[in-house]
């Protein structure tokens, strides 16, 4: 291997030291060789090169033109962006706490001991595999607002139901929906997470004289914090990028009025429809700021409400 | 930790009936939860087997009668179904392959083999996760594009060969809880770091790999954005894609649409059906243990 020792001459202890050094870098990088590839050809450079497209103005068909901050210019008085900005934010608002709630809240139900506990797990997690399209098309027909079957359902009490996805008001409400018959998910973990809860934490509880109330809050809920920080972050990360059921059920549009004009479906829109490979990198790279930004700001938060400690 | 502490302690029952009232209340809760969860798949299934006039019956039929089974056929005749089910195999199949492939590979990688700058790397693995995958998709694109992949399945493929974070993450935690001694004490026997990663350490680590390659497949399958971007002419389209073609083709034929989101769903719900301990083991086991 060595250039300038030959293979009978004795190494000194450094040139051995060496060649163990490269041929262990050689060896694990050889293992890791198709992530690095993937890495640096379809994560960095992508990565690098959105970031220069966001300063340029680029249609594919003629060369990329730089125009420094002209796209982040134009961003900031484009309606549809702000809207879209808007949008997500609604969504996410509401969607993630909810659905942190609702898993909670399904989780502790199925902690008892209850008959059909399989079941119920294989239940929870049957919305995940049915694909998105389907998910969409079968809740557009739901929520019909003349056949469907809610709005049926409403009819039975008395209620005259909205038009759902057709009214702009109710549309994002419905897609919010529609995200939470997906909480089955987070339900499992959860339930992992509680089953992991020591029970002499309850015990001695119990002994301080803790009502149930108290239980979920001193016990519970800190033992299974870090698994609530895990949804928490993942489902915003997640709001920010809605895209297939926003698609689907406004058929590209994000209609009505722009009331599911989601930032990544305007993103799409900017990038595949208009060839504003510009424009929609900029948009993609204040995306990426504000993921990093909130996950930035919910770790750090995090230190005051999760508890990893379990002794 | 029982909801029975929460009744009212003014209630005279007998404990034992006590009991019983709180787990039927719970079981009834329970019921209710599981109903809204399955109840839509009922109803998808219920619309596929509805005649025209049935399906704008108002209030609708809980069941239809006559099940109209035509309608599948129906719908399997004004779309190219088998063309669709080939792609979204093609996909599905092959990407699944790709990510085990090199989950294993850099999960061994990242785990068993020591070499200077694992851990920095491994970093920047758990780093990419966090990366939305908008900063990527133009550029990825172009890549793609100049290549002239676009319109072929392939730039939906080869970047499964190529490792996913998460995946590489998920394998590299069930590779850990591996004892080094097995490995040691194969390297002290000669063995070559390739022989112990093909020979040892992949038949003991088949369960990861059914979870990384049904996740995958899932994945696929379910996936519309990226067929969506790379995909233009319909004899390459997935089911995904398809339907969605389907859909804004006919949007007001809600039997037909039923009907091809019901086949759409069967394959995964068999798969699921025989794999599902591998799938909530996949959930759990990346979501907790870090």
């Amino acid at each position: 291997m060595s250039m300038t020792v030959g293979p009978s001459a004795p190494l000194s202890v450094q040139a051995r030291k060496r060649k163990k050094f490269w041929n262990s870098l050689g060896l694990g990088l050889l293992f890791v060789s198709p992530w690095l590839i993937g890495f640096l050809t379809l994560t960095l450079y992508p990565f690098f090169s959105s970031l220069y497209y966001s300063f340029t103005s680029y249609n594919i068909l003629s060369p990329a033109r730089w125009i420094g901050l002209e796209n982040y210019q134009k961003l900031m008085s484009d309606t549809k962006f702000m809207a879209s900005i808007g949008n997500t934010l609604y969504y996410t608002v509401i969607a993630v706490p909810l659905g942190v709630v609702l898993a909670v809240s399904l989780a502790l139900l199925y902690n008892q001991k209850l008959p059909g506990n399989r079941l119920f797990r294989t239940l929870m997690y049957v919305p995940l595999i049915v694909p998105p399209v389907a998910t969409a098309l079968l809740w557009q027909w739901i929520f019909n607002p003349q056949v469907g079957l809610l709005n049926a359902l409403l009819a039975r009490i008395g209620v005259v139901g909205p038009t759902w996805l057709g009214d702009p008001h109710w549309s994002k409400i419905s897609l919010i929906i529609i995200a939470q018959w997906g909480v089955g998910g987070s339900v499992l973990l959860l339930l992992a997470a509680l089953q992991d809860v020591p029970r002499p934490l309850y015990e001695a509880a119990e002994i301080d004289g803790a009502n149930l109330w108290h239980k979920f809050v001193h016990v519970t809920l800190p033992m299974i914090s870090p698994v609530v920080l895990f949804i928490s972050i993942t489902g915003i990360i997640n709001s920010f990028q809605v895209f297939t059921e926003a698609f689907i059920v406004s058929g590209g549009e994000g209609g009505p009025v722009n009331s599911t004009l989601f930032y990544s479906l305007y993103l799409f829109q900017q990038g595949f429809r208009y060839f504003h490979m510009g424009y929609a990198s900029a948009m993609a790279w204040l995306l990426f700021l504000a993921v990093l930004i909130v996950t930035l700001i919910v770790f750090r938060t995090s230190a005051r409400w999760v508890i990893y400690d379990r002794s | 930790m029982t909801v029975a502490e929460q009744l009212p302690q003014t209630v005279q029952v007998p404990p034992a009936r006590r009991q019983k009232i709180v787990s039927s209340a719970l079981a009834f809760v329970v019921t209710l939860a599981v109903t809204l969860f399955a109840f839509p798949l009922y109803w998808m299934v219920v619309t596929a087997l509805k005649g025209d006039a049935e399906i704008f019956q108002s209030p609708p039929g809980m069941v239809p009668h006559p099940a109209i089974w035509s309608n599948f056929e129906r719908a399997l005749s004004q779309i190219p179904f088998w063309s669709y089910v080939r792609n979204s195999l093609l996909y599905a199949v092959l990407s699944a392959t790709g990510a085990c492939f090199s989950g294993a590979m850099v999960a061994y990688g990242f785990s068993k083999v020591r070499w200077p700058g694992r851990e920095v790397l491994f970093f920047v693995v758990l780093i990419t996760m966090l990366l939305p995958y908008q900063v990527t998709m133009i550029p990825t694109y172009l890549i793609f594009r100049s290549i002239g992949w676009t319109g072929t399945l392939l730039p939906l493929i080869v970047p499964a060969f190529l490792g996913n974070a998460y995946f590489i993450f998920l394998m590299r935690q069930f590779i850990r809880t591996l004892p080094d001694e097995l490995s040691d004490s194969a390297r002290i026997d000669g063995c070559s770091e390739w022989r112990i990663f093909t020979a040892i350490v992949l038949p003991l680590i088949k369960p990861a790999l059914a979870v990384v390659f049904l996740n995958q497949f899932l994945n696929a399958w379910k996936d519309f954005l990226g067929p969506l971007l790379y995909l233009n002419d319909p004899s390459q389209y997935t089911l995904s894609l398809g339907l969605q073609q389907f859909q804004s083709a006919n949007g007001q034929e809600w039997a037909l649409l039923m009907a091809c989101a019901t086949i759409f769903t069967i394959p995964l719900f068999v798969l699921f059906f025989f794999t599902q301990r591998y799938f909530v083991e996949g959930v759990t086991f990346t979501g907790i243990k870090s």
